[in-house]
């Protein structure tokens, strides 16, 4: 019983290694911001760890393993359409109010622009906006601030074609401050609204 | 307790079935949705589930976005597997174990992958791969 257990085992084995494995290619590519990651590519013979930007390892029919370099050229002939198809990374952005108001500062009313184009270039956006206000005032009175923030970008976000239905707005008040300060510290950087989408 | 909030909020928001792991972002030409013995075309907006099979055709592609923000495309002529997936947003604890049984993957690992390197896993008929982050591709050819 052993015996045929051990010999039904050497067959598979013998199988194994004699039938042609389907060719493969594995490689790691930088992120948009320039960072490279890693991968291990796990065949039944070894741990092949790939750790370099366009590094990768080619697995052949025969069972062989080539590591090999990828140009950014290959990648686009190769991946171009699959890259195409990959969705935008989340992101976050912040826009500046000033102070009590639901203005934004001249300085984010330039920046809005290019965050609202980084929004509308993404298929089926989620986002989420959340309002914040520095200490000065009461609790109910940043409560309401930080909402109206939020909604407002929202309403400038809608009328830019955005559907209505994938914002959601919110107002965390005072309670979750950029810069943490004193109860009623005016501080320019805690008022603002993040903006998640992804 | 702020992801707490952004989770309510979003889930408040965007109602999908609870079963949902992914939702097609992109969608170009021929792709298909396979569960069980369904078979849906996936329009940008479908929820993806696991188990699901993403099959495209030679002018098709497909971008998706997982719950932890794993985001993974296939191009061309592609079988794309989700043999498994669970994630759970407030550990970042999960598996992802896909199957690429033929044509091209492009992926950006997320939340689960930073959290436990090599609980994302790419499985291809010759080889399994674990990622340890972040952008990646595979290529599985026809067997000849």
């Amino acid at each position: 019983m052993k015996f045929l257990a051990l010999l039904a085992l050497a067959a598979l084995a013998a199988g194994c290694a004699s039938a042609p494995k389907t060719p493969a290619l594995f490689a790691v590519v930088p992120g948009a911001d320039g960072h490279v990651g890693a991968i291990v590519v796990h065949t039944d013979r070894e741990d092949l760890v790939i750790n370099s930007a366009y590094g990768a390892q080619r697995l052949k029919s025969d069972g062989s393993v080539e590591a090999t370099r990828l140009t950014a050229a290959d990648v686009r002939r190769d991946f171009g359409a699959t890259l195409d198809a990959l969705p935008g990374k989340p992101a976050t952005f912040i826009l500046y109010f000033l102070e009590g108001k639901d203005e934004l500062t001249p300085e984010s009313k330039a920046e809005m622009d290019k965050v609202f184009g980084e929004l509308k270039r993404r298929p089926l956006p989620d986002i989420l906006v959340i309002g914040h206000t520095d200490t000065v005032g009461g609790l109910a009175f940043n409560d309401r601030l930080s909402l109206a923030r939020a909604e407002r970008l929202r309403e400038m976000m809608v009328g830019l074609g955005i559907p209505a239905e994938r914002i959601v707005a919110a107002g965390r008040g005072k309670r979750e401050p950029l810069i943490p300060t004193d109860d009623n510290v005016s501080e320019p950087r805690n008022r603002r609204v993040e903006i998640n989408v992804r | 307790m702020r992801k707490w909030i952004l989770v309510a909020a979003l889930a408040a928001a965007f109602p999908v079935a609870a079963a949902d792991v992914g939702l097609v972002k992109v969608s170009k030409g021929s792709v298909q949705i396979q569960r069980g013995a369904a078979k849906m075309p996936a329009a940008v907006g479908s929820g993806v589930q696991a188990s699901d099979v993403i099959v495209t055709g030679a002018d098709g592609s497909a971008g998706i976005t997982f719950s932890d923000n794993s985001l993974v495309s296939v191009g061309p002529n592609s079988v794309f597997a989700i043999d498994k997936y669970s994630f759970d947003s407030t550990t970042h604890q999960g598996e992802f174990q896909g199957n690429l049984k033929q044509g091209r993957l492009a992926a950006v690992s997320g939340k689960m992958v930073k959290q436990s390197p090599e609980s994302m896993k790419i499985r291809t008929p010759s080889a399994i791969m674990g990622v340890r982050g972040t952008e990646f591709l595979v290529q599985v050819d026809e067997a000849r």
